[in-house]
């Protein structure tokens, strides 16, 4: 059982939905990434993913590669973040789940990088480029390390390969609600609600719904039938001034996050 | 020259080769003890342990029905004769093998023989493998294409073809490389391709790729992405190499024709590496023909001077496969420089790698100055403008010819023209264009 597992037990014995904010790590620093952990958690927030930032992100839309940019240009390194996130882990209650390109797990050694994200206080990972055919290896070192590994179906996965591929996540299955890349949207697919429920019938895995997610209709729609929402871009669009006023980015953050959560 | 530990991290964990085999779950070979074959990839994409498929799931479905639809197409007689027609009909292929005398008689050693893929129609061998594509865009039913380019070769071959087919093309490529690429960024917009300037990270090819990938991550159920070179997911680098390997075809025949016998040599230029894979392709279990692969040298050896992974780089995941590339400590994408922006890339297609760890092929780099020295020198010997991409093998070419002997013979894929390069040359050398 993994801190995620526990969770999930406990938010569905309460008939509570999760609230997962993603947030760039070291946008503009650590030192903020830190704080903001500390903020979500103060603000009630189930869990929260650090995307680690990556040069390449095919999968990102412009908000979170601006942010990954703005971080990787102040020459921040993998070190840095396991540092931070050490520092913050105990201060909160909530799991900490790494975003992470499977070309900086590959690089680390996954065996490595694994030992070093649970070392600083993650619970797991979501490695949004390794399809679940690609999976298998780091998926059984995952298993032994009692670490998730957070997969993802897309509204482009057929029926049969999103039971294969919820199957072989643990923690919970991402749910990617539009086709296409991270980024806000004004409206969700018209049949994502069904296409959800299907696959909840058919797992006992918690299933929690990104991409696109940034208004807190999206979260009254979706609450109902998944076990929680994530919100990306919508968030780190608040961090974008942060180098020069953390407060005033602080402060969006809270208006922003309590919004959203009180639409839950 | 032994391999570099530029990329080598001083801190943190130091790199491993367990965190390279335990990366191919799929393979449980060790190609660097393996003889290359051209049995491959396997079904999951592998070259050895190169190549395979790190995507998000989104283009899942899409790649599998590609690889589907290529697989019916290979057998399909009408498919490979409409695609065969093309090439004879609007391309001008067979390209003629031409013997460089002059060149060869200077140079005092292996005689010097020229595949002349610049005189195809669009002027490089790009159209090959766009011709392909955008037939199984039609096949698909898919209504729109996009494409990355480079130095713009690829642009124009997508451009060309998608007017040919009726098919709108959007064409993503980086802002650094429009700007020194000017000729073909109006070729693009004359053949009613629309070229979308890509203002991130370094702005150039690799830059193109991503924002190209993007694209199709959200256009995926309509859109068909032509990638241009040998690289990205499977079945990319095994189709793409399929098509250019009509350029090796053609010689290996040629040869026996004009010269007898295979070729002694053959060197191609390589930054994606689609030219090059074309042409060694055929003449893979050819034991007895030496294959050399040479990269941009850019300034020199140092990080970030140049763009040769194969040379310098180190096995990691970029842009949906896993080959050489150039990359730090953290597996972050380090910047490269080229004077050709053909070859100013990071990566590198994963058969490449393949062909690098079984010994097949040889790889090398060479400098910016080196290929400027070789556009001359063929220009003015041989009345040949080449591309500056193909400037790089020219010169490895003539410096290995030298130390040949005048009954052996040697084959450059002379992969593009020059008439792009005319105003980069210019203001490179003050001169006026």
């Amino acid at each position: 059982m993994t801190a995620i597992d526990d969770l999930f037990a406990k938010l569905r014995g309460e008939g509570r939905k999760a609230f997962m904010p993603f947030i760039t790590a070291g946008d503009p620093d650590m030192a903020f990434t830190c704080q903001v952990i500390e903020l979500l958690h103060r603000l009630g927030c189930s869990m929260a993913e650090v995307g680690i930032p990556y040069s390449d992100p095919i999968a990102d839309g412009p908000v979170i590669q601006a942010s990954y940019t703005r971080a990787l240009g102040k020459k921040l390194k993998l070190q840095q973040i396991f540092d931070g996130i050490s520092g913050v882990a105990p201060k909160v209650s909530m799991p900490l789940v790494s975003m992470v390109s499977y070309a900086i797990i590959h690089r680390i050694g996954p065996e490595k990088y694994i030992d070093a994200a649970k070392g600083a206080g993650f619970a797991g990972a979501i490695v949004p480029d390794l399809l679940v055919e690609e999976s298998d290896a780091l998926s059984r070192i995952c298993r032994q390390k009692d670490f998730n590994l957070i997969q993802l179906v897309t509204p482009t996965t057929p029926r049969e390969r999103a039971l294969k591929i919820a199957e072989q996540s643990t923690g919970f299955l991402y749910f990617v609600s539009v086709t296409g890349i991270t980024g806000e949207r004004t409206e969700l697919p018209t049949d994502l609600v069904d296409r959800v429920a299907w696959l909840r019938e058919r797992t006992t895995l918690p299933i929690c719904i990104g991409f696109g997610i940034s208004k807190p209709e999206h979260v009254k729609l979706l609450a109902p039938v998944s076990d929680g929402v994530i919100v990306g871009s919508a968030i780190v669009r608040m961090m974008e001034n942060a180098a020069t006023d953390q407060a005033g980015a602080l402060a969006k953050i809270e208006s922003l996050v309590k919004s959203l959560m009180a639409a839950l | 020259m032994p391999r570099s530990h530029l990329a080598i991290r001083e801190s943190f964990f130091p790199p491993t080769l367990q965190s390279r085999m335990s990366l191919a779950p799929s393979s449980t070979s060790q190609s660097s003890t393996e003889v290359a074959t051209k049995q491959v990839p396997d079904l999951s994409g592998r070259f050895g342990d190169f190549g395979g498929r790190f995507v998000p799931e989104t283009l899942t479905r899409a790649l599998e029905e590609l690889t589907l639809e290529y697989d019916r197409a290979k057998k399909d007689p009408d498919f490979q004769a409409e695609l065969n027609e093309l090439l004879h009909t609007f391309v001008g292929r067979p390209s003629p093998l031409y013997h460089a005398k002059r060149l060869s008689k200077q140079m005092g050693g292996a005689q010097i023989w020229l595949k002349r893929e610049d005189l195809n129609h669009t002027g490089a061998h790009k159209i090959n493998n766009t011709l392909g594509q955008a037939l199984l865009t039609l096949r698909m039913k898919k209504t729109r294409v996009i494409a990355e380019t480079g130095a713009g070769q690829h642009g124009v071959a997508s451009a060309t073809a998608c007017a040919h087919f009726g098919l709108p093309c959007v064409v993503y490529m980086g802002a650094e490389d429009v700007r020194r690429q000017k000729p073909n960024v109006f070729s693009m917009r004359l053949m009613g391709a629309e070229v979308r300037p890509v203002e991130s990270g370094s702005k150039t090819l690799r830059d193109a790729v991503n924002e190209a990938m993007r694209d199709w991550m959200a256009s995926v159920e309509h859109t068909h992405y032509i990638i241009g070179s040998v690289i990205g997911p499977h079945p990319f680098p095994m189709m793409v190499r399929d098509f250019q390997s009509v350029i090796g075809r053609e010689c290996r025949e040629q040869c026996l024709t004009s010269i007898g016998r295979l070729p002694d040599t053959i060197v191609a230029c390589v930054g994606g590496g689609s030219n090059a894979a074309g042409m060694f392709y055929p003449f893979v279990e050819d034991r007895s023909v030496r294959m050399i692969g040479v990269e941009a040298g850019g300034r020199g050896p140092s990080a970030g001077e140049h763009a040769s992974p194969l040379t310098f780089g180190s096995p990691g995941v970029l842009h949906g496969s896993y080959s050489y590339v150039m990359q730090d400590d953290d597996g972050q994408t380090s910047d490269v420089h080229s004077i050709s922006a053909g070859l100013d890339y990071p990566g590198v297609g994963p058969e490449h790698s393949y062909w690098k760890d079984t010994h097949r092929v040889e790889y090398t780099s060479c400098r910016d100055d080196e290929a400027l020295g070789a556009f001359d020198y063929l220009a003015r010997n041989e009345g040949i403008l080449c591309a500056l991409e193909t400037c790089h093998a020219v010169a490895k070419a003539v410096e290995i010819a030298k130390g040949m002997s005048p009954d052996q013979h040697l084959v450059i894929c002379l992969s593009g023209r020059g008439d792009k390069d005319a105003a980069e040359l210019a203001r490179l050398r003050g001169q006026q264009w």
